[in-house]
């Protein structure tokens, strides 16, 4: 996926986890938490959605990269760059 | 992770298909788990059921869902668990309560989903006691802090409110919803608990599915199967098998064996205990005691049609509230609640309910009611319906000469839905907030984890899902 890609898969389980949030005007270097309702049992779910969805494994020291849009896609970009976008 | 394409093993097994065991279950199914509920019922729900009898459908917990919030809010526990089991606010879809009244003595407070009505009440009836019971506002925790680590989540209530509130009526008056809708301790109750229930009551307020309870648990049940969810019923667990301090399955009343990596029973605290094979003797005295009775009134018209528009009604006989089973006596009316699922704000395409109904709440003592003869039974059902209507039209309009059908539930009935010691509505008072048991992998959900009421159940279920089964291995 590129990191194109990988922005719009998070988008998607965005829109998943909160169907009510607006998502149009998320700016990707402004934290998550800053922006939408997200609070820590959300970003459970969007570690369990990328396993489930890409078996992306995320350890849990490493919540904290999922901290914006930005931090997220870079930091999924080297694992996430050889899934094939279905 | 399960290895075994056993046809009976399961990742996770969980016991009780009530509120907290099912939404529980479509988090784990959801995450492509291998999820089975057992319910020894014949039936879905546990407390929170429903019947049909006489061509009438009755709920058999609920009187109003606490912790309203209106579509498009997105803090608290239903926006909370709305999300977290990815459905749709019209799903659950609360009509919001008219109102509802605190009634002692002498003295009224109403209050609705807006706190400034309650705050506006005190001002007028206690004067003096606003600023108290705002700077109570100001002290209460927040649901963040309910994991039971802070140390003021086990302090006494009544010692806390007695640090604001100089007017001990007012003090029994606030007490009285909140213990009736959510406290498992007599008398007292957990600074956390109070702050929960406060919350739910106070703050966020009450509404209820037009449809009732059955609407929500068919939506619980529809998600699930639709992860692949398997439900059984009729299959009570009558042992956990533990092999080297784990549990490996469980056996069911009719002898088949299950196995599962890990359990999740909302069975209650020591009735879970109770069914591991490596334990022998359970501490009971630490069960929950207190019991209600029901009695449903049909109506002949609309409870507003004789000048009753209260959603509930709180009421109290003397200035002093009695939260305690009663000892010598089958039921205690001289507290109660009063229930009219029609003082609702249901939308226009929804109508009206198709018939009047009254519900009222007492005391009730499980083991006298288990003692009667099957005779004595059914004539003490008549009797203490009775009673507690007698009690109940002290404060509100009397409603005896429109009833067309009743019907009663006591904590016989309560105990054959949810199977918790005693009947006891709200568990044991000393909860596990941590979910935890002696076994590595058994956990607990549901009333006696920690939080009650059928918002409270499912968030259980969904935080104890997160917690203790879902995290990657």
């Amino acid at each position: 996926m590129t990191p194109a890609e990988i922005r719009d898969e998070i988008l998607d389980i965005l829109e998943d986890i909160s169907p009510d949030e607006d998502l149009d005007g998320l700016k990707d270097d402004v934290a998550f938490r800053d922006q939408l309702e997200l609070d820590s049992m959300d970003f459970l779910d969007i570690v369990m959605e990328l396993r489930k969805r890409h078996r992306v494994q995320i350890p849990e020291e490493e919540y904290g990269a999922l901290a914006s849009m930005a931090t997220t896609v870079e930091y999924l970009e080297p694992k996430m760059k050889d899934i094939v976008k279905s | 992770m399960s290895a075994s394409t056993d046809g009976n093993h399961y990742d996770t097994i969980i016991i009780g298909a009530g509120m907290s065991g099912l939404a529980a279950g479509i988090r784990l199914a959801h995450f492509d788990q291998r999820v089975c509920v057992l319910e020894r019922h014949y039936t879905i729900g546990g407390l929170n059921s429903f019947y049909r009898m006489g061509g009438r459908d009755y709920d058999v917990g609920l009187h109003a869902m606490t912790n309203f919030a209106r579509r498009g809010q997105k803090k608290g526990p239903l926006a909370k668990l709305i999300r977290q089991l990815r459905f749709r606010w019209e799903d659950f879809k609360l009509a919001e309560q008219i109102g509802s009244s605190i009634r002692f003595p002498g003295v009224s407070l109403d209050f609705t989903n807006d706190i400034e009505l309650l705050e506006s009440q005190i001002a007028a009836e206690f004067p003096g006691q606003a600023d108290g019971f705002r700077m109570l506002c100001d002290s209460l925790l927040d649901y963040s802090d309910m994991d039971g680590d802070d140390p003021r989540f086990m302090r006494s209530a009544r010692e806390v409110m007695a640090e604001h509130i100089t007017e001990p009526l007012l003090i029994e008056m606030l007490l009285c919803p909140l213990m009736w809708y959510g406290n498992a301790r007599e008398n007292d109750m957990d600074f956390g608990q109070f702050c929960i229930m406060f919350r739910a009551c106070y703050l966020e307020g009450f509404g209820r599915p037009y449809k009732g309870v059955r609407m929500i648990l068919k939506n619980l049940v529809r998600k699930f199967r639709g992860l692949g969810g398997e439900l059984k019923l009729r299959s009570g667990v009558s042992s956990i098998h533990v092999d080297n301090d784990r549990a490996v399955g469980v056996v069911l009343d009719n002898g088949t064996e299950l196995t599962a990596d890990r359990i999740l029973s909302s069975a209650g605290n020591i009735e879970t205990l109770r069914m591991c094979d490596d334990i022998t003797e359970v501490d009971v005295a630490a069960a929950g005691k207190l019991s209600f009775i029901e009695s449903i009134s049909i109506l002949d018209r609309m409870p507003q049609k004789f000048g009753f528009d209260r959603t509930i009604v709180f009421y109290n006989d003397s200035e002093t509230f009695h939260w305690k089973r009663p000892e010598d006596q089958l039921c205690d009316s001289r507290t109660g609640v009063i229930c009219s699922p029609n003082n609702y704000i249901y939308d226009e395409d929804e109508g009206e309910l198709p018939d009047g109904v009254i519900r009222i709440t007492t005391l009730a003592n499980h083991d006298h009611w288990c003692d009667l003869s099957d005779d004595r039974y059914r004539g003490e059902k008549v009797r203490q319906y009775d009673d507690a209507v007698a009690s109940s039209v002290r404060f509100m309009p009397d409603f005896r000469q429109y009833v067309i059908d009743t019907d009663v539930f006591t904590p016989k009935t309560i105990r054959r839905f949810t199977w918790h010691d005693n009947g006891a509505v709200y568990g044991a008072p000393d909860k596990q907030l941590d979910g935890t048991t002696h076994l590595p992998n058994v956990f607990l959900c549901g009333t006696d984890q920690g939080f009650v009421g059928i918002v409270g159940a499912i968030v259980s279920g969904i935080s104890m899902a997160n917690r203790h089964c879902l995290q990657p291995t």
